[in-house]
């Protein structure tokens, strides 16, 4: 067996060795790696990613070529017929774990069952940047199908061989290659058998036509579905280990407070208690924990506040602090703002605003870190395992390959956890300890010390003809960021510019990132605008539009809705709004009711339409589209985070409000699947229409044209009262 | 004190003002049952208590005495889902999952006391659990679903 191995070795060095001078390097990075992996063959989408990661130390040429690229992975088949594929993507309810793995097994033909998905784990995948931006599907999944057809392409030159055969007469299905001439079959585990065959992903495979799909395509139930709903899925927060203690950190009362006093003996004082404190970090470790919180209490410690914004100032203090946004991430120029504003008929300016927000995911940031022999592991919730590991190699000053990041299946992100802040909490402790330590946030603290989305001030100017052309659009975006800050409908004269701000809130990453800002305002001036010259929302868009794509879904929804087949009744409101994000197409429509008395406004019925290339699992895709429609409720009705000089004010549930089963109206749902385009992303996108289709309804029931997100989170009766 | 789980008696040491939920996954290591909140906000860490949902985060565990408590890892037998689980399955409800096992504790307790709910009467009983990912419409449907089998 062992010299058929180096046969092997040596043949499919003259395929795919990096460089004609490490052959010998090659062989024994890639014994090392089949070592780990186990015999069968392998496809790597770049072969220098293999040896780095096994960051073998004599190998330092390989090492030094291989820079971190977007995405990594590679597909192992092995001797027992397991496929696996390790890709340091990571599942946070997105359902990528199916989505994938659909690919794989429609590229391979082989079962769903026969493929497991190695993720997010540090020590077993390739390098990875990130689960955000809805790159899964249109950068890993490509990449997922050609290395699967590429080891497709390996198996049947392999069994083409060994029956002495042409290739054309094999053909593969369930698993196996079928020799047609005779009925005979070898199963893939058996044709690989006694190997250990590396190969670079080929970019002349050729790929299953979307036509063809099998898998793809098909409503795939979720993988691990039935774990999830036994309660046997371990997320961070259930995992123990063998003398696991119990972390807590001693968080200050405020943003920009710092340790004044600190008392630490009562906490030491109490058996088994590990007290830390590191400058301002004060934490604990415990055998349990209500030990652990209770030591946190026993800490007498007197903080130095400073001055710090509060939610009353804080557009103000926005714009006070805001940079110079030209050439800024986003900005955009093109004709002159003077003539298109003295082409226009009408013109029409607006400030809008819009609140902090938090992503509220229903598992709070958590971490195990266990140190063994100076290396350290930590399992933990995020969408950056690799990011994470950098962090705590650079915290802990070790090499990268002495930090292990491991990331189960998580409760959820919403672009929310890109960061580790529990794992570096917990590694802290762990550190002191000696022992594994794991950390859960409260939900308190996850309302107060992750990221939220940006607050923003934007302001937008525009001229139109009476014809409803639009002849120029000037808007300035403030600290919200600049995703989604282009306009899709043709306009001659345009200034975007977005101007960054030191936000005072920690401020980060969100589900269609700050394009929930930017298209609610960008819609809403065009519904405004749409009145002023007395034009129908949708007909004074579509006039606008070029894009086919955008007029597609905005088609869609409208004849979905039955938008211009009926009026509305008495204070009830249609609206409309959409956008693109992320190589996603959406429009949604809305029907509100107002109630006169009260002010109370009820969401009576939504239709979004949404398009993002060949659809891969269209039951899964229709339940993003709603989770992203249910969140965007959310953030256009009631969601704002409160604060006072640098405190938040509302980090309950109770306080901080989020959709529930009674604010889910009538939602209705149509998919456009454009078999002819590449597959994109469904996470984000579709929020982006909510927040518009709703504020846009609400002006048509009442004559309200609010310009703040949330929109009504008391109702609208301050607006009705007004004169 | 001594806890009644899933038919099972057990002896534990945590104090009595103890949460229920604290001692279900940390004492028994039944961590099927999440925290959400640990204020009776959210319903991830629903149980059912003599048949009742409680949100074991609120419930002490003094509270518990004499009483029999089922957690998710009790509505499988011998490899048969609860009805609620095989619908929730069937109509691929979930995304991240972290809700569901206390969505499922609230609908067992839902149907129990009414077989045959309506819509308004599942949305009235439900609203306590937050489903941050927002599959709602899909665990009404289940929950219907389950109703009828
Ligand atoms: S954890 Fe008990 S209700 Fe939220
Ligand atoms: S599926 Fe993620 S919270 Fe419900």
């Amino acid at each position: 067996m062992k010299k058929e191995t180096d046969t092997d070795i040596k043949s499919n060095q003259e395929q795919s060795q990096p460089s004609p001078d490490n052959g010998n390097q090659f062989s024994s990075s890639r014994r090392r790696f089949f070592k780990l992996l186990g015999g069968g063959i392998a496809v790597t989408f770049v072969l220098q990613d293999a040896f780095a990661f096994l960051a073998d130390p004599e190998n330092t040429a390989v090492l030094q070529q291989a820079s971190p690229k977007e995405v990594g992975a590679w597909i192992h088949i092995g001797e027992n017929d397991v496929i696996t594929v390790y890709t340091g993507k990571v599942e946070v309810g997105q359902n990528i774990r199916t989505s994938l793995a659909q690919v794989v097994a429609e590229e391979l033909h082989v079962p769903m069952a026969s493929i497991t998905m190695v993720m997010g784990d540090t020590d077993l995948t390739p390098y990875d940047a990130g689960t955000f931006g809805s790159r899964s599907t249109p950068s890993m999944g490509p990449q997922l199908r050609k290395a699967a057809a590429t080891a497709q392409a390996m198996l049947l030159d392999m069994a083409a061989e060994q029956w002495k055969v042409n290739i054309s007469a094999l053909r593969v299905a369930d698993g196996k290659v079928i020799n047609t001439k005779n009925n005979k079959s070898l199963s893939f585990g058996q044709i690989s058998k006694g190997k250990q065959l590396l190969k670079e992903i080929s970019d002349n495979t050729s790929l299953t036509p979307t036509e063809k799909w099998r898998v793809a395509g098909t409503s795939v139930p979720k993988v691990n579905g039935r774990d999830l709903i036994t309660g046997r899925h371990k997320f961070v927060s259930d995992l123990k280990q063998p003398g696991m203690l119990y972390g807590k950190v001693l968080r200050a009362p405020a943003f920009g407070a710092s340790l004044a006093t600190v008392d630490l003996s009562a906490a030491k004082a109490m058996p088994g208690v590990v007290v830390v404190q590191e400058d301002d970090f004060i934490g604990v470790a415990a055998p349990d924990a209500p030990t652990a919180a209770k030591a946190i209490e026993a800490i007498e410690v007197s903080w130095n506040k400073t001055q710090q914004p509060s939610r009353s100032n804080i557009f103000d203090y926005l714009k006070q602090h805001a940079t110079d946004g030209r050439g800024g991430r986003g900005s955009a120029e093109k004709g002159s703002i003077a003539q298109g504003m003295a082409a226009a008929d009408k013109k029409l300016a607006a400030t809008y605003k819009v609140d902090y927000i938090a992503h509220a995911p229903m598992e709070p940031r958590a971490a195990v870190a266990q140190w063994e022999n100076g290396k350290l592991t930590v399992w933990t919730g995020t969408q950056r395992p690799f990011g994470v590991q950098d962090d705590l190699a650079s915290k802990f000053n070790l090499p990268k390959e002495k930090v292990r990041v491991i990331m189960p299946d998580t409760g959820s992100a919403y672009g929310g956890k890109h960061s580790g802040e529990a794992a570096v909490e917990a590694a802290r402790l762990a550190k002191a300890a000696q022992k594994p330590v794991k950390l859960t946030w409260t939900r308190e603290e996850e309302f107060t010390w992750a990221y939220f989305r940006p607050a923003g001030v934007i302001e937008v100017s525009s001229g139109v003809k009476n014809d409803g052309i639009l002849t120029s659009w000037e808007f300035h975006n403030y600290n919200s960021g600049p995703s989604g800050i282009r306009t899709p409908y043709e306009v001659p004269n345009q200034q975007i510019q977005y101007h960054p701000v030191e936000s005072p809130l920690y401020q980060g990453s969100y589900r269609g990132l700050a394009s929930t800002a930017n298209i609610f305002v960008l819609e809403s001036q065009m519904d405004d605008l749409a009145s002023l010259v007395n034009m129908d929302p949708l007909e004074f868009r579509l006039k606008n539009l070029q894009e086919p794509r955008l007029k597609a879904v905005f088609e869609a929804a409208a004849k979905g809705f039955g938008w211009g087949k009926t009026k509305p009744a008495p204070n009830h409101g249609y609206g409309i709004g959409g956008g693109t994000e992320k190589a996603g197409f959406t429009a949604t429509c809305a029907e509100i009711a107002v109630d006169p008395g009260t002010g109370d406004v009820k969401i009576v019925r939504i239709t979004t339409a949404f398009e993002c290339g060949a659809i891969i699992n269209p039951e899964h895709l229709d339940n993003q589209i709603l989770g992203a429609i249910v969140q965007g409720l959310g953030g256009a009705l009631f969601e704002a985070v409160d604060f006072e000089n640098g405190k938040i004010l509302n980090p309950h549930f109770a306080q901080y409000r989020v959709p529930r089963f009674k604010d889910t109206p009538a939602i209705e749902i149509i998919t456009l699947n454009r078999k002819d385009l590449p597959s994109a992303g469904a996470g984000e996108a579709p929020i982006v229409g909510i927040a518009p289709a709703i504020r846009n309804a609400i002006a048509d029931a009442t004559g309200v044209r609010l310009k703040t997100l949330p929109l009504v989170p008391d109702g609208l009766k301050a607006n009705l009262g007004a004169p | 004190m001594e806890l009644q789980v899933n038919g099972i008696k057990h002896t534990v040491s945590a104090w009595s003002e103890t949460s229920l939920l604290y001692v279900l996954r940390d004492e028994l290591d039944l961590t099927g049952s999440k925290y959400g909140c640990g204020e009776g906000q959210c319903g991830a860490c629903t149980v059912l208590m003599d048949g009742k949902a409680v949100r074991s985060c609120r419930v002490p565990l003094s509270a518990t005495q004499g009483k029999q408590i089922t957690t998710i890892e009790g509505l499988e037998k011998e490899g048969q889902l609860h009805p609620v689980q095989e619908a929730l399955l069937n109509v691929d409800v979930f995304q991240c999952g972290y809700c569901a096992p206390g969505m499922i504790m609230s609908a067992v307790a839902l149907l129990e006391t009414n077989p045959q709910p309506s819509e308004e009467e599942i949305v009235a009983h439900m609203n306590g659990n937050v489903c941050r990912c927002g599959t709602y419409p899909r665990i009404v449907r289940a929950i219907k679903e389950a109703s009828n089998a």
